[in-house]
């Protein structure tokens, strides 16, 4: 029932954003318009997978590092592909790839750092240091992005600014094909590890005793949300947020458990975010404003209900 | 009727990697089903390094530490699962839950990785939450329980895995009276009428007194005395391990303990 009104509303979303954009097109040209087939359709069916995954990524990292106030980009991992990105930027790299790839490779070595970090207690990955190398290597990765920012001419640093802030301009069917080999393999590997992150929320010790290999479990459910935020960020820059406040959203509506917890997460972010691009790229037409913007604007207040009725209750 | 080893402990040694001494030095201990062991000492004596040590999660310095006589540590998180049942003394719950959700974790060990949860695994459940006493909790959240709901609900979880063995971590700890009596009464049903085997840590040595068949006293990661209550518990010996005089008398065939006064000039 819950994945019919899912999919009914992700269908609604799809069909809304096809048919809204500063073009303008009377709806008798619509089916016809290469506007809808290659620019509008692919930019919200990227802007869905990105949301989705998202949603996965901070479902499961709430579920790893046993703290609901988790998102995916806190692992350090926007500072990394905000690095990366600059640096591209700033260097000139030529072609359409270079942006996204460099934010990918910063993205993965920011992870590879939080990562060895983590692993600094011993053979076992320690979640709260996780956390604090996240932010430190964070920082630390924002601090030389701003160096490189403040050095550089007016545009690029308009372009880099921009791209920060995430958007989803950039869309084509390539990009969503990329996402599409992309991401099943990490996505899976989570799924698969949906029970185990049931356990895990009890703690490492007792989760143990009901059958998980948390030391396993640990480095593959973090390997595997870093590098479907890390393929996120690549194609659509940091968006705040939806890994944040989907997964609350939904652990409000659908409970705790993770196999329905994941599914609805991918759905419920990809709606999200797929409706938050339509209106970024509408509601200042002809301009657009940043995605992230969007999700920012939209999530705080969320967030903000949501923390009261956890005070509350 | 010789009954099946669950558990067996020889000579077992052991010491965290960072630790100054060894934390258990060859304690020994065997437990078949249907036998409730008590293992006592005082804090920081190596009760739950034992225990840990027992279920493969320590390495040991020497000694063999077997489980249906198979060396612990070759044992699955998830095969060993479905053997033993584990009640740690923390836990915690991250996000909120209701008592059927929690007690159902229990039944992870049995499911296939894309299987659902079938007839066999609710049975499972209502069959746990029945012998617990527990059945009317079963739709409450778990914040709303009681201390003692609570640990009636979290022996539900263990009893749902289906365990041959429990392993029981101070599990009366903060429980008043009655639902201490309760826990440690239900606790010896299950090992009488199911034949399970439990090891119990605990702080109450008269409780395990009455009723453990054996007890185990650690101090500093030695074993003190193991065997039948009333040959363990001695005045002589409980004095020297928990440090501190104390007069034993026998009630109903067990040793009972009571701790004395230390004596003041002015009385």
């Amino acid at each position: 029932m819950k994945y019919v009104v899912l999919a009914g509303a992700a269908l609604a979303t799809l069909a809304a954003a096809l048919l809204v954009g500063p073009a303008n097109l009377p709806l008798a040209d619509l089916p016809g318009s290469a506007i809808v087939w290659q620019l509008r359709l692919p930019r919200a069916v990227l802007a869905f997978l990105v949301g989705g995954a998202l949603g996965v990524a901070g479902t499961s990292l709430q579920a790893l590092v046993r703290n609901p106030l988790a998102d995916p980009f806190l692992l350090g991992l926007s500072g990394g592909a905000g690095l990366g990105a600059v640096a591209a930027i700033a260097l000139h790299l030529p072609g359409p790839w270079a942006l996204p790839l460099a934010a990918f490779v910063g993205a993965v070595g920011a992870m590879a750092l939080v990562y060895r970090l983590g692993l600094m207690g011993g053979a076992e990955l320690d979640p709260r240091i996780l956390l604090l190398g996240g932010v430190a290597v964070g920082a630390f990765a924002a601090a030389i992005t701003t160096a490189l920012v403040s050095l550089a001419q007016a545009t690029e640093l308009r372009n880099a600014f921009l791209w920060l802030w995430g958007g989803f301009s950039g869309a084509s069917w390539t990009t969503v094909l990329v996402m599409l080999a992309y991401a099943p393999l990490p996505l899976g590997v989570l799924v698969a590890s949906a029970r185990p992150l049931d356990l895990l929320a009890l703690g490492e010790e007792p989760a143990q005793y009901l059958g998980a290999d948390v030391r396993r479990l640990k480095r593959v459910v973090y390997l595997a949300a870093s590098l479907l935020t890390a393929a996120a960020v690549a194609v659509a820059g940091v968006i705040g947020f939806v890994g944040l406040v989907v997964p609350h959203l939904c652990r409000l509506v659908w409970g705790r458990l993770h196999r329905t917890l994941l599914p609805t997460a991918f759905l419920t972010g990809g709606i999200l975010l797929a409706a938050a691009d339509t209106l970024a790229r509408t509601v200042v037409a002809p301009r657009e404003l940043p995605v992230g913007i969007v999700t920012a604007l939209l999530g705080v207040p969320v967030f903000a209900f949501l923390l009261r009725r956890w005070t509350v209750s | 009727m010789d009954r099946e080893l669950i558990v067996a402990l020889r000579g077992v040694t052991c010491r965290y990697p960072d630790a100054a001494r060894d934390n258990l030095v060859s304690v020994s201990l065997e437990l078949p089903a249907g036998e409730l062991h008590a293992v006592l000492g005082p804090n920081g004596s190596g009760k739950t390094t034992l225990v840990r040590a027992a279920l493969g999660l320590v390495p040991l310095v020497a000694g063999e530490a077997e489980i249906l006589g198979r060396p612990a540590h070759t044992w699955s998180r998830r095969a060993l699962a479905r053997l033993v049942g584990v009640l740690p003394q923390r836990e915690d719950n991250l996000f909120p839950q209701r008592v059927r959700e929690t007690v159902l974790l229990g039944r992870y060990p049995h499911l296939s990785l894309f299987g659902g949860v079938g007839a066999t695994d609710r049975a499972a459940v209502d069959g746990a939450l029945a012998a617990c006493d527990a059945a009317d909790l079963a739709d409450r959240w778990l914040w709303t329980l009681s201390g003692g709901e609570y640990q009636r609900v979290r022996l539900a979880r263990a009893l749902a895995q289906e365990p041959r063995l429990l392993v029981l971590d101070e599990p009366t700890a903060s429980l008043d009276l009655r639902h201490e009596m309760e826990l440690f009464e239900l606790v010896r049903t299950l090992v009488d009428a199911q034949g399970l085997g439990v090891l119990m840590i605990t702080h109450h040595v008269n409780l395990a007194a009455r009723f453990a068949d054996r007890v185990l006293l650690l101090s500093e990661g030695r074993p003190a005395g193991a065997g039948a209550p009333g040959g363990v518990l001695t005045r002589d010996t409980v004095e020297r391990v928990f440090a501190w005089p104390v007069s034993i008398a026998p009630f109903e065939g067990r040793p009972q303990m009571t701790p004395l006064r230390l004596r003041k000039e002015a009385r």
